[in-house]
C-alpha cells in the first residue's frame, strides 16, 4: 500500500430534516490516490458499517459527471478543489497525506439538508417545470434543416444546455442564488427558434419561481462561473436579465 | 403596469433598479468631481463660490438635484433589501473556510461597501450641503476687474453682519469692475479641512467609493446586459481607471490639499 494516504474526515451529520445536525471527525486509512472522492467516502462507511455506526448519507448516481446528484461541498469548495468537475470526478490525489478534509452538505434555504450530505433539490425541479421545455405536438419527425438555426447559436445554446443542474452554482454562491443554473435553463430554449415561441412566458414564469424558492438575487460575484464543473459562463445570466426585462416591459 | 411592479419586486428587476440608480450616482459624479476642481484654484474661492450659487440656482440643476437625492435612497434601501435577502438565503453557515476562487474582494462586499458610502453621504451632506442651505456662514464681497477677470479686491462679510443685511447672492457692475457677493462655502471647506480627522474620513470614505465602483460599474453593464467581447474590455477599462482611480483619487486629493497648505 505504499503511497496509500491517511487523511481525517470532519463531515456533517443530521439524521433527517428536522433533527440539529454536527460535524464528526473520522480517519479514512490507507486511501488509495487513484480513487475517486465517492469511493473513499465508499470505503471509509464499509469501516463504520462494522463499528455499527450509520454510514455518510449522501447523493451519487452516475459516477462520471453528468448527472449531477453528487453534491458535496469540500474543504470551502463546492466539489472540491479542482476546476471543472464533480464531486465524483475528483480524485484524491488531489489532497495531500495527513490533510483534514472537511465535508459539508450544499448551504441554502432553497435546499433543506434531508439527511448528512444530502440536500432536497426540488427547487430546481420546480423551475424546470415552470417552463424549462418546449411545448410540441409530438408527430412525425419534422425536416432537418426545415428551420434554420445559425451555428454560432446553436453553439450557445448547447454550451447552455451541459448544465447537469447539480446546485454547485447556489453552493458557491454567497447568495445563494441560482442564476447560473436558471439562466443556462432559460438560454438553451432563448437562443432557438424552437424555444423562441414561449419565450416570454418560460423566463416570467422560472424567475418567479426561483425567488419564491428562496433563492438570492445576483451580485455579478461569479464564483458560480468559477465553480460550475461545466463551465457555464455568467453571460447566460446577462442574457436572463434581457429576456427578463423584455418579457416584463416590452410589448403585450 | 402590473407588469412593472412585478418586474421591480423580482430579483432581476431590483437588480436593473440597481445597476440604473448605480450609473446615475457614477454620472454625477463625473460632474461633481468636474466642479469641485474649482477647489484646487488659488482665488480666495472666487471661482468655487460662484459655481456654488450657479449650482444652488439653476432651476434645471435644482431638478436634478432633487432627483439625484431621490435616486441615493432608492439605491440605498434596495441594496440593504438586496443584502437582506442574500443574507437570508444562507441561513446556516459553511464551516470550512469559503474559497473564493474567482471573485474579488470588492464583489463580496458591496453592502459593507455601500453603508461606508451611505455615512459619509449623509456626513458630506451636514457638514457642506446644510451649512450652506440653513446654516450661518460667512460672506465674501469680490471687486474684479470686467475686462481681465483680475481680482481687485476681496472682503470677508461675517454672518453675523450678512443677516443683519439680508445679503443675497449678487453680481453687479460698478464702474468698469464687477462687484460679486456670494457666501463663502470655499472658507468653510477650507477651515473644515484643517482638521486631520476630518481629512483622514473624506479619504477613507473615498476608498471604499473606489472599491464600490471598482466592482459596481461593470457589474451594472452586466446586470443591463450590455455584455460583448469588444467592448467588455473598454467597460471595465473606464470602471477600474475613470471610476475607481481618477475620481476617488480627485476627490481625496481635495482635504489633503487644504491640510497640507
Ligand atoms: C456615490 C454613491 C454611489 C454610487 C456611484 C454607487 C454605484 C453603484 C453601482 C454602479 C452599483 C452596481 C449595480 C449592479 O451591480 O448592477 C452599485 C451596487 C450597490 N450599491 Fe451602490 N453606489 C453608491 C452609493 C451606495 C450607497 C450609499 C449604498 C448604501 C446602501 C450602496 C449600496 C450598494 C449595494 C448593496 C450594491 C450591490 C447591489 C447588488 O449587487 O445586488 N451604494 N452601486
Ligand atoms: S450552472 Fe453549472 S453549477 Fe449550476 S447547476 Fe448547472 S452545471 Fe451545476
Ligand atoms: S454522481 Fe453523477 S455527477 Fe457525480
Amino acid at each position: 500500500m505504499s503511497g496509500n494516504m491517511n487523511l481525517t474526515l470532519k463531515v456533517w451529520r443530521q439524521k433527517n430534516a428536522k433533527e440539529s445536525g454536527r460535524f464528526e471527525t473520522y480517519a479514512a486509512k490507507g486511501v488509495s490516490p487513484d480513487m475517486s472522492f465517492l469511493e473513499m467516502l465508499d470505503v471509509v462507511n464499509e469501516d463504520l458499517s462494522k463499528t455499527g455506526i450509520d454510514p455518510i448519507a449522501f447523493d451519487h448516481d452516475c459516477r462520471e459527471g453528468i448527472c449531477g446528484t453528487c453534491s458535496m461541498y469540500i474543504n470551502g469548495r463546492a466539489h472540491g478543489p479542482v476546476k471543472g468537475v464533480t464531486a465524483c470526478q475528483l480524485h484524491m490525489r488531489s489532497f495531500a497525506d495527513g490533510e483534514t478534509i472537511i465535508i459539508e452538505p450544499w448551504r441554502a434555504a432553497a435546499f433543506p439538508v434531508i439527511r448528512d450530505l444530502i440536500v432536497d433539490r426540488q427547487a430546481f425541479e420546480k423551475i424546470q417545470q415552470a417552463g424549462g421545455f418546449v411545448s410540441v405536438n409530438t408527430g412525425s419527425t419534422p425536416d432537418a434543416n426545415s428551420i434554420p438555426v445559425s451555428k454560432v447559436n446553436a453553439d450557445e445554446a448547447f454550451n447552455s444546455a451541459a448544465c447537469i443542474g447539480c446546485g454547485a452554482c447556489v453552493a458557491a454562491c454567497k447568495n445563494s442564488s441560482a442564476m447560473l443554473f436558471l439562466s443556462a435553463k432559460v438560454s438553451q430554449y432563448a437562443l432557438l427558434p424552437q424555444g423562441r415561441v414561449e419565450a416570454k412566458k418560460r423566463v416570467k414564469d422560472m424567475l418567479k419561481v426561483h425567488d419564491d424558492a428562496g433563492f438570492g438575487a445576483c451580485t455579478n460575484t461569479e464564483a458560480c462561473e468559477a465553480e460550475c464543473p461545466k463551465g457555464i459562463s455568467v453571460s447566460n445570466i446577462a442574457r436572463l436579465n434581457r429576456e427578463y426585462a423584455a418579457a416584463m416591459l416590452v410589448g403585450e | 403596469m402590473t407588469n412593472l411592479f412585478e418586474f421591480l419586486n423580482s430579483s432581476v428587476g431590483k437588480k436593473w433598479l440597481m445597476a440604473l440608480t448605480g450609473l446615475f450616482l457614477s454620472l454625477f459624479l463625473i460632474v461633481h468631481v468636474s466642479g469641485n476642481l474649482a477647489l484646487f484654484k488659488d482665488d480666495g474661492g472666487l471661482a468655487f463660490n460662484q459655481y456654488t450659487v450657479f449650482m444652488t440656482t439653476f432651476p434645471p440643476i435644482k431638478v436634478i438635484s432633487y432627483l439625484l437625492y431621490a435616486t441615493i435612497i432608492i439605491h440605498a434601501i434596495n441594496g440593504f433589501y438586496l443584502v437582506a435577502k442574500n443574507m437570508k438565503a444562507r441561513p446556516v453557515k459553511y464551516e470550512a473556510k469559503k474559497n473564493n476562487t474567482g471573485t474579488t474582494w470588492a464583489s463580496r462586499n458591496m453592502g459593507i461597501l455601500g453603508t461606508i458610502l451611505l455615512i459619509f453621504i449623509a456626513t458630506h451632506l451636514i457638514h457642506f450641503w446644510y451649512e450652506y442651505k440653513f446654516g450661518e456662514m460667512d460672506w465674501k464681497t469680490y471687486v474684479v476687474e470686467a475686462t481681465t477677470d483680475n481680482i481687485l479686491k476681496e472682503e470677508v462679510i461675517t454672518a453675523a453682519d450678512a443677516k443683519a443685511q439680508h445679503l443675497k447672492p449678487a453680481t453687479m457692475d460698478y464702474m468698469g469692475n464687477k462687484i460679486i457677493i456670494c457666501k463663502d462655502l470655499y472658507g468653510v471647506v477650507a477651515t473644515a479641512f484643517k482638521d486631520p480627522l476630518v481629512v483622514a474620513f473624506y479619504v477613507i470614505s473615498m476608498l471604499g467609493l473606489s472599491y464600490h465602483l471598482l466592482h459596481g460599474f461593470q457589474s451594472a453593464f452586466q446586470t443591463l446586459s450590455i455584455r460583448g467581447k469588444n467592448y467588455q474590455g473598454l467597460i471595465k477599462g473606464i470602471g477600474t481607471f475613470v471610476f475607481a482611480i481618477i475620481i476617488p483619487a480627485l476627490f481625496a486629493a481635495m482635504p489633503i490639499y487644504f491640510l497640507t497648505r
